[in-house]
């Protein structure tokens, strides 16, 4: 077993692994850990229809049988307590939700008492539980089935949070996850699924608490969440051709959250941008700046900016939706004016800014 | 499983058959237009249960109140939300219902009474309950239907609202639109017990259970629901509508070769077909100046979102807040 921290490993042999879409590595991670052991069950609405969560839990149901694969009644609430329960009597139940937005009818459930119930018996029980949720994004998802709410979960004491931007966190955060004693929100993003990276074969985990970094910069810091971090790579990309070098840093875990590896970006930068695939206010990028902020060694002054959802619901026509979200363009964009202030604006290519976007995902769903 | 005739006198008849052509048109034309991308949003559509919701809504008054699922648009047109504005909404152009602001699953039209509705299964049952206690504290009569799946009873939140509404006798009509799935899972993987109308009774409700696809039968029990309702203290009535989707759950096409269930499983349920039935009880010369207004009324709806412009950026960040 092999804790893999850093740069995601380039693909060299059987033991880096070969590419593997994110969506796939989810199901890998979840089979290999059901695989060694018996307690680990999969449940929550559909994950065992011929969709299969986007294909997030295909084979599961053929391998394990339906006594450990099943669906349920639209009844999250309760779905929620009934894992919780499970998770105090030894299981280690996996709950899915294609939607986050579905956690709102969880709420009571895992605030009140999942979160707390190891601390507020004494440590008597613990509930090691993995809730698994999706955000989605485009084709007119909308108000309610487009929210990144995961700064919501980051507030509790009790809950970990974790947002892998691809395939190889996805499989080691997963398998983290089912193996953590305590409840883990597990944050994936529709746009990632796709997405490939060379994943080991066999099983791994990636510790929580370990920011990635995805590239390295002397001029800027950028911190992109979720999905962000894929979209502010591309942002580095469009500012090296402007002479900016940007550092990436992916927190991948958001609570715990590693914020040394942070700050010793930004103490050398002097200059971070944090862009979450949520909205800033009291959001994960308002707890990213705050703590370094705080820093208990200021070597130099650092340069903040954030950015993240307009301060909106998200619409679902095109011609809005499209101004809801960072993009690399606007990212970049952001950066220059971090890194060059006195430099008027500046704005990317957009012929190259296009070729960066993100594949559009064609719906309806 | 369907079964029955339809009897009601031809010019009800007539009026139902516009509005059950409508819905089907109207969803028939989006579905046609949706490969062109030009709708870039879920469509869930209502192809094959149109009866419930036309049924239904016959029995309204103009100033009565439904509320809908994100499987709404049969709902949305029966209660005669504005077509023009429905089919920009799905667009997305800013002469939309909700400006383009909220796609398929969000239509509204409270001029004509239709309440916005909800992607969040079950979210706009105790909101629709809410609405009922303030036409009953209003004192005119008025009355909410309540549209929801049969998926939407496994939520803690309805039978929450039955007790409620039934405690203080509250005007509002639950229609469960039952048509055997929540997605792609048959009921039998979701309820222990089949029987509904049982478990709704013992809340205190009268519930009966109603062919979907008899739009009359349908149309009689919502009307006699209601009709004590609006002379007060009589409190909310429950119908479960069997009905079956014809298409996927999100999307234009249909999905027989999912594996979920059979083509044969559709057939009793096309034999039953409430539009083709209606429109073959009515005269030949009835029937085709219905269609050919109706096919211009849905024409005119296409053309309308088309030359509609998308919303300027401004729109972003307007109604956050009242
Ligand atoms: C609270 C909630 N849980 C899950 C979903 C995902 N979902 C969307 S539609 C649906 C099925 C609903 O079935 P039903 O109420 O029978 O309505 P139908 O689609 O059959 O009209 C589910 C599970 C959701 N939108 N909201
Ligand atoms: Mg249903």
């Amino acid at each position: 077993m092999s804790s893999l921290n850093g740069k995601v490993p380039a693909s060299n042999g059987a033991r880096a692994g070969r590419m593997l879409r994110y969506v796939d590595a989810l199901a890998e991670a979840v089979a290999q850990e059901m695989e060694r052991d018996r307690r680990v069950f999969v449940y929550g609405l559909d994950v065992d229809d011929h969709k299969r969560i986007q294909g997030s839990t295909t084979g599961l149901l053929e391998r394990f049988g339906a006594e450990r694969v099943f669906t349920t009644p639209l009844s999250e609430d309760a779905m929620t307590g009934f894992g919780i329960g499970a998770a105090m009597a030894g299981m280690r139940p996996v709950h899915v939700h294609i939607r986050m937005d579905f956690l709102m009818l969880c709420m009571n459930q895992l605030v009140n008492m999942a979160a707390k119930a190891h601390y507020m018996y004494g440590g008597a029980v613990s509930v090691p539980m993995v809730v698994r949720c999706m955000i989605g994004k485009s084709w007119g998802q909308g108000a309610q089935h487009s929210q990144g709410l995961h700064s919501m979960f980051m507030h509790v004491p009790g809950l970990k949070v974790v947002a892998p931007s691809n395939a190889y966190d996805a499989k080691g955060c997963l398998i983290a996850a089912i193996r953590d004693d305590n409840p883990v929100i597990f944050v994936e993003h529709r746009l990632l699924y796709p997405t490939e990276a060379p994943v080991p074969v066999e099983p791994f985990v990636v510790e929580f608490g370990r920011a990635r970094v995805m590239r390295r910069g002397e001029d800027l810091t950028i911190v992109g969440i979720s999905n962000m971090a894929i979209e502010c790579l591309r942002a580095a990309e469009l500012l090296a051709e402007a002479g900016i070098a940007a550092d990436v840093i992916d927190p991948v875990s958001l609570a715990p959250l590693d914020v040394d590896t942070i700050i010793q970006s930004a103490e050398q930068t002097g200059r971070l941008l944090v862009v979450d695939n949520a909205w800033t206010n009291c959001g994960a990028s308002a707890e990213i700046v705050a703590r370094v902020a705080e820093r208990p060694v200021r070597n130099r002054s650092i340069r903040f900016e954030r950015m993240g959802f307009a301060p909106t619901t998200c619409p679902t026509t095109p011609a809005l939706e499209q101004e809801f979200y960072p993009n690399p363009s606007r990212i970049a964009a952001v950066g220059y004016r971090l890194v060059r202030p006195g430099d008027g604006k500046w704005v990317p290519d957009p012929r190259r800014a296009e070729l960066s976007y993100q594949v559009q995902f064609r719906g309806p769903f | 499983m369907p079964d029955g005739a339809l009897r009601a006198d031809a010019e009800t008849l007539e009026r139902l058959y516009r509005k059950l052509y409508l819905t089907r048109r109207f969803e028939e034309v989006v579905a046609d237009i949706y490969p062109t991308d030009k709708i870039k949003s879920p469509v869930h559509l209502s192809i094959g249960q149109e009866a419930v919701a036309v049924g239904v809504c016959d029995a309204l008054r103009a100033d009565d109140v439904v509320s809908g699922t994100y499987r709404g648009h049969a709902a949305y047109l029966a209660k005669d939300g504005d077509a023009n504005a429905m089919m920009a909404e799905l667009f997305g152009k800013d002469s939309g219902c909700a400006r383009g602001k909220g796609g398929s699953m969000h239509l509204v039209d409270i001029a004509h009474g239709v309440l916005g509705s909800s992607a969040v299964v079950g979210s706009t049952v105790p909101i629709a309950m809410g609405y009922a206690f303030a036409l009953q504290r209003e004192g005119r009569g008025r009355v909410v239907a309540a549209f929801f799946g049969d998926g939407a009873t496994e939520e803690g939140v309805l039978w929450e609202s039955l007790n409620f509404a039934a405690l203080h006798k509250l005007p509002i009509l639950f229609v469960c639109e039952n048509n055997g799935y929540a997605i792609h899972e048959p009921i039998e993987k979701r309820w222990a017990v089949r029987d509904l109308i049982a478990k709704v009774a013992a809340f205190g409700l009268p519930a009966s259970r109603i062919d979907g696809s008899d739009v009359v039968a349908i149309r009689a029990a919502a009307a006699s629901a209601v009709a004590p309702m609006r002379r007060g203290a009589h409190g909310p009535s429950f119908m479960e509508c069997t009905t079956y989707r014809w298409r996927e759950h999100v999307g234009p096409n249909a999905d027989f070769d999912a594996g979920y269930r059979s083509r044969a499983e559709l057939e009793p349920w096309a034999a039953a077909d409430a539009v083709t039935r209606v429109g073959a009880m009515i005269g030949a010369a009835a029937r085709q100046t219905i269609e050919s207004e109706v096919d211009r009324q849905v024409r005119d709806a296409v053309a309308f979102a088309e030359q509609s412009s998308m919303p300027a950026s401004i729109e972003l960040k307007t109604h956050v807040f009242a």
